[in-house]
């Protein structure tokens, strides 16, 4: 990403921010409600046109070549839900065509089994709980092993041992390579846990970025946390390290 | 164009339409009403009128050409509307699908729909009011195929509008037929329209398609040169229809509502 805007009459919802998500990397995109991370997801996305700047996927670029950038790329968010209305392995297959998965059965019952939605294979999708809907969501993300993929608040709906269990997963798929991963999350314990490296996104900025372990030390707070309400309270006391 | 993709489409609607009485019925049961009521009508007729006029092929065929129309745009809309009513937009629209690929799976879903309507309506009024399309000779292909690229251009637009006004803009896709009907010359011929709504009914290609079929059952010689404009008039249509819809889609792309699309607008 290169200097990526995004304005909405006037107002800047992303103001010009630029980042890498390198291959086995999981980036941890934080901030408070309205910082702009859902705003950058959808722009590397397709979903939604930047007002400047660039988004590159593995040296293809998402505005000149949308199709062949987004065929590696993946997303699961919570608020895009798979049709309720079709089955489990019906969304798997819709949408493995659409991403032009080969071996679609295959990779279909490799997904149900590894994100352990088997059992509802020919269940509706709007009747699963929220933690079945958003295992089915990761195993829709993960169909076409995406280079990059976007996490909006993957475990937002899960019980903590099934939030574990899906960290944990996504941790060891993303150290086998080759893709990476940008996760958004107000987990802060959550993010510690899984990410190599975070943003600190406020009001549209990189207001901070380093490794999670150290970064709250670097800037005087105890924990990722403090950094975390002292970056939506107070961000001009902050400085990008 | 990728195949894949597209078939992507189609298959979700046949997912979608297998076991679904509410969404089986409709390809076919105001289609059949419409055939009864219009069987018993022209019946009605060739007993009141005078003899040697048969009516079942002025009057029922119009009905069923008519309608066949009216299920091809359908078609269309219905196709979209499930990605509506899903809330499926940020989904489909983040995949590598483009836009052509995804108005040809809507196109597509639609031949089989409409195929279905077609078929029904053609096995009653052939069996119950006896209705012969050898009438038409075969002049039928291509009324079917105006009738058909027309009900494709306006099912692209009805979704364009949904997609820029939002799901209640359903209102205004689903009077589209009948509003048209009038200046259509359905079941009269042009000439009996007043001079303004000729000039509409000029543009509008099954205008052309009801003016052959009354000639031909006539004893006219139809004019070759009409169905090409008429054919022309619904390939034009398409491609305003398809410019319209890509207009659309980048205003929403640019403007956040296809990831907003709930909120109907983004002002």
């Amino acid at each position: 990403m290169r200097d990526l805007r995004k304005e909405y009459g006037g107002a800047s919802a992303v103001d010009g921010i630029s980042f890498d998500v390198r291959s086995r990397e999981i980036v941890g995109l934080l901030g408070p409600n309205g910082a702009g991370k859902t705003t950058t997801i959808s722009m590397i996305l397709g979903v939604l046109e930047p007002t400047s700047g660039s988004i590159r996927i593995e040296d293809i670029d998402v505005a000149a070549r949308r199709t062949q950038a987004l065929e590696r790329t993946n997303f699961a968010a919570v608020y895009a839900p798979l049709p309720g209305n079709l089955s489990v392995f019906q969304n798997l297959r819709i949408f493995g065509l659409l991403y032009g998965v080969r071996d679609l059965s295959e990779r279909i019952s490799a997904l149900l089994e590894e994100f352990e939605v088997g059992a509802f294979r020919d269940v509706k999708c709007g009747i699963l709980s929220s933690g079945e809907q958003t295992r089915v969501g990761l195993a829709k993300a993960m169909l076409n092993r995406p280079r990059l993929l976007l996490l909006d608040e993957p475990t937002a709906s899960l019980d903590p041992a099934t939030a574990r269990e899906v960290r944990a997963k996504i941790r060891a798929l993303t150290d086998q390579g080759p893709g990476g991963v940008l996760w958004t999350s107000h987990n802060m314990n959550e993010v510690e846990e899984v990410c190599d490296r975070v943003l600190f996104l406020s009001r549209g900025r990189i207001l901070l970025a380093g490794d999670p372990k150290t970064l709250p030390r670097e800037h005087g707070k105890e924990s990722l946390e403090e950094l975390f309400i002292a970056v939506a309270r107070e961000p001009l006391t902050l400085t990008s390290g | 164009m990728n195949p894949r993709r597209t078939s992507a489409i189609v298959l979700r609607q046949f997912y979608l339409m297998r076991g679904s009485l509410s969404r089986i019925l409709p390809l076919f049961v105001w289609v059949a009403i419409d055939i009864v009521l219009w069987g018993f009508i022209t019946r009605y007729l060739n007993a009141v009128a005078a003899a040697g006029f048969n009516f079942v092929p002025l009057f029922l065929g119009a009905v069923l050409l008519w309608d066949f129309f009216a299920r091809v745009m359908q078609g269309v809309t219905m196709t979209f509307f499930e990605d509506v009513w899903s809330r499926n937009f940020l989904n489909l629209f983040a995949t590598p699908i483009s836009l052509p690929e995804y108005l040809a799976g809507l196109v597509l879903s639609s031949i089989a729909t409409s195929a279905i309507g077609l078929g029904i309506m053609l096995l009653i009024a052939t069996l119950a009011f006896g209705l012969s399309f050898f009438v038409y000779g075969l002049m039928l292909l291509p009324f079917l195929l105006v009738l058909f690229l027309f009900g494709i251009a306006l099912g692209i637009f009805g979704s364009a509008l949904v997609l820029r006004l939002g799901p209640s803009a359903e209102w205004f896709v689903w009077p589209i037929p009948p509003l048209l009907s009038p200046f259509a010359a359905v079941f009269y011929p042009v000439s009996i329209l007043p001079w303004w709504m000729q000039g509409i009914s000029h543009v509008l290609p099954p205008s052309y398609v009801f003016q052959s079929m009354r000639t031909i059952l006539s004893g006219g010689v139809i004019s070759g040169y009409a169905l090409l404009v008429a054919g022309c008039l619904a390939a034009f249509y398409i491609f305003l229809a398809c410019w319209f819809f890509t207009r659309v889609y980048r205003y929403a792309v640019r403007t956040g509502l296809i990831a907003r699309y709930s909120a109907e607008t983004i002002t």
